[in-house]
């Protein structure tokens, strides 16, 4: 048995559409002189309806695309050097959360083994309804602590929105990663390492400036350079 | 305050910027005594390092003293004298507390951006760049400096300035590079590069039992101060057949350490040298591995390779067959800074050996710029250029 790979709104679509091209293209054929371009919208059609009624598409399977699934995952770790009753300590005391998880938020908390797990879900009307959880492992040879994070949530346009908020940029998994990292900086070095407001010989005002003018001087350089989570786009190195 | 900012290639000023303020809880502000400009910082001024921002201070070899320190900060106190280590470190992930300071897990607030280049960001460092964090440098009349209750090295007042700056970078850099040889007494070393690192990685071999040591280089002044000063055997690579000669004045053996103080910019005239500098040219390569690849070539069997000289891309053509055929060890990386700066003041302190000898020019921090140029183009015989604000 074939697995489904298209979700219920498009199925719906699907069945919509196809009996709509059955349609035309049945009146079509029998039309003289238009059987065979016909024939083809009926064939179309009958693919549709097909698809819809079976919630599966030769196509996407062919290019790889499933929209039929229950969400995104995630999982990202990163080791600390730490015991896992510090990180964990570090993790529960809620006042620490905004400083490096900025998207658990609205959550509670439906499962907790102290110093091993601690699984949440989003609450009514969060912004993205997911649930999630952090597991707590040794690390070997006295490296600490393994972090593992799980994420399950809905994009809001679904698996098709995930596929394109990808392409500009915005990766859940990178999201996370960054997360992890301010953790780490937090519970290690017990800062997160920025650049932030130092001086620099530009005005920065956010665009790329160019050379500064012989004989111009700068007074004030920017209080934000850039964000330190963020790099900056290349520079492109001059010509040799 | 007053800074050497870069704008471009071969385009580097002295502006008047902002002065720098506490940013963290363990943070410090040093008011610059000396600083200097290392071989490296070249890189950036011929424009082979990306993510550069115009107006980025450089500099990453500075000492000073503490003017300021933040909340976290108590081993530290205004008035301090203290030379700072190039490679930023936390002093508390896993690899601080191993020793590769330079591998520091926490210091680089654009990790992202390295891990795209890398694999793993290492840590940050100061004027070099955004990929290794976008650090104002210490070529300006104060520092930021992240961390400082690991980085700040005291310094005692019977060492003077001149002679405790290079603990920043170089002497620990020719120290380790020496070290990465894993030497023996007895042993012959080949050093390729009689820049300040090679010279100080000829001294350094000699503190660690080698019994001789052979500079390679093509500057004359830089040949002779390894021989006045370093006590080395010299050949002129400009002369060629470097490789032979190596297996000649060790009887036919090959030295058994070599070390690459050279880099990514090596000179060379022979065909693949200039094959390196055609693809660099097209971006097919962004490395020239031209003592790279003598250096594998000259080594004796089962010898060690060192490899202080910075690499930041990709290189083409690297002779792996004979470096596995020789069964040949190698080792490279940034400094681990931090680890050296106590056992080598020590050495200072006992007069054993003092770092000043390398300098040959001093400036204003205000001809910074003339500086970076008299460097550049080994001006006068230069080899070594200090800053003083």
């Amino acid at each position: 048995m074939e697995l489904e790979n298209v979700n219920q709104m498009e199925r719906i679509a699907s069945v919509i559409a196809g009996t709509a091209l059955s349609f035309f293209g049945l009146r079509q054929a029998l039309a003289k002189h238009q059987a065979a371009a016909g024939a083809g919208l009926t064939l179309a059609g009958a693919a549709l309806i097909r698809r819809g009624v079976t919630g599966y598409c030769d196509l996407y399977r062919a290019c790889g695309v499933n929209t039929a699934g229950e969400g995104i995952r995630v999982d990202r770790s990163i080791t600390i050097h730490a015991s896992r009753e510090a990180v964990y300590g570090f993790w529960r005391n809620l006042e620490n959360l905004p400083r490096f998880m900025k998207h658990v938020q609205c959550v509670e908390v439906i499962n907790e083994v102290p110093n091993e797990l601690i699984a949440w879900r989003s609450l009514p009307g969060a912004p993205v309804k997911h649930t999630g959880s952090v597991r707590l492992e040794h690390a070997t040879a006295g490296r600490g602590t393994t972090v593992t994070v799980e994420l399950q949530y809905d994009q809001p346009a679904g698996p098709v929105g995930a596929w394109i908020a990808k392409l500009w940029g915005k990766r859940p998994e990178r999201e996370i990663e960054l997360e992890l990292r301010r953790l780490k900086n937090m519970v290690e070095a017990g800062e997160i390492p920025t650049n932030q407001g130092q001086p620099a010989g530009r005005v920065d005002d956010g665009s790329q400036q160019g050379k500064a003018k012989q004989g111009e001087r700068v007074q004030h350089a920017s209080e934000a350079s850039f964000p330190a989570s963020d790099p900056p786009s290349y520079t492109h190195v001059n010509e040799l | 305050m007053r800074a050497l900012c870069w704008y471009g290639k071969n385009d580097v000023r002295v502006e008047t910027v902002p002065e720098p303020k506490i940013l963290n809880p363990r943070d410090a502000i040093i008011k610059t005594t000396l600083s200097a400009i290392c071989g490296s910082d070249l890189h950036l001024l011929h424009g082979y390092i990306p993510m550069m921002k115009p107006g980025d201070i450089l500099g990453h070899e500075f000492m000073g003293e503490v003017l300021e320190v933040g909340t976290e900060v108590t081993n530290l106190k205004k008035g301090d004298r203290v030379v700072v280590p190039f490679t930023i470190a936390c002093g508390r992930c896993w690899f601080c507390q191993n020793g590769l300071t330079s591998l520091c897990d926490n210091s680089n607030p654009n990790s992202q951006a390295a891990e795209k280049l890398y694999g793993y960001s290492a840590s940050g460092l100061f004027g070099y760049s955004h990929i290794f964090g976008g650090y104002a440098g210490g070529q300006a009349q104060y520092v930021r400096v992240p961390f400082s209750d690991t980085a700040c090295q005291k310094v005692p007042e019977s060492v003077n300035d001149e002679q405790a700056l290079f603990l920043s970078d170089i002497f620990p850099t020719g120290y380790m590079a020496a070290e990465n040889c894993n030497i023996h007494p007895g042993d012959t070393m080949a050093i390729w590069g009689c820049g300040p690192v090679g010279q100080f990685a000829i001294k350094s071999a000699f503190l660690l039992g080698a019994e001789r040591v052979i500079a390679i280089d093509e500057v004359p002044e830089r040949l002779e101060m390894a021989r006045k000063q370093g006590k080395a055997e010299t050949l002129d690579s400009g002369e060629g057949e470097v490789v032979e000669k190596l297996k000649e004045m060790t009887g036919g053996r090959g030295p058994d350490g070599c070390i690459d103080a050279v880099g990514m910019e090596a000179h060379g005239t022979s065909v693949e040298a200039l094959y390196d500098y055609a693809k660099q040219a097209v971006r097919l390569e962004t490395d020239r591995p031209h003592v790279l690849r003598q250096a594998i070539q000259a080594c004796r069997k089962g010898g060690n390779l060192s490899v202080p000289g910075v690499y930041g891309g990709v290189i083409d053509k690297f002779p792996i067959g004979a470096a596995f055929s020789k069964g040949l060890t190698l080792r490279m990386g940034q400094t681990n800074v931090h680890r050296y700066m106590k056992p080598l003041l020590d050495r200072i302190e006992k007069g054993e050996i003092d770092p000043s000898f390398v300098i040959t020019d001093r400036y204003g921090l205000d001809c910074a710029a003339e500086a970076y140029k008299t460097f550049d183009k080994h001006e006068r015989g230069c080899i070594k250029c200090v800053l003083r604000p």
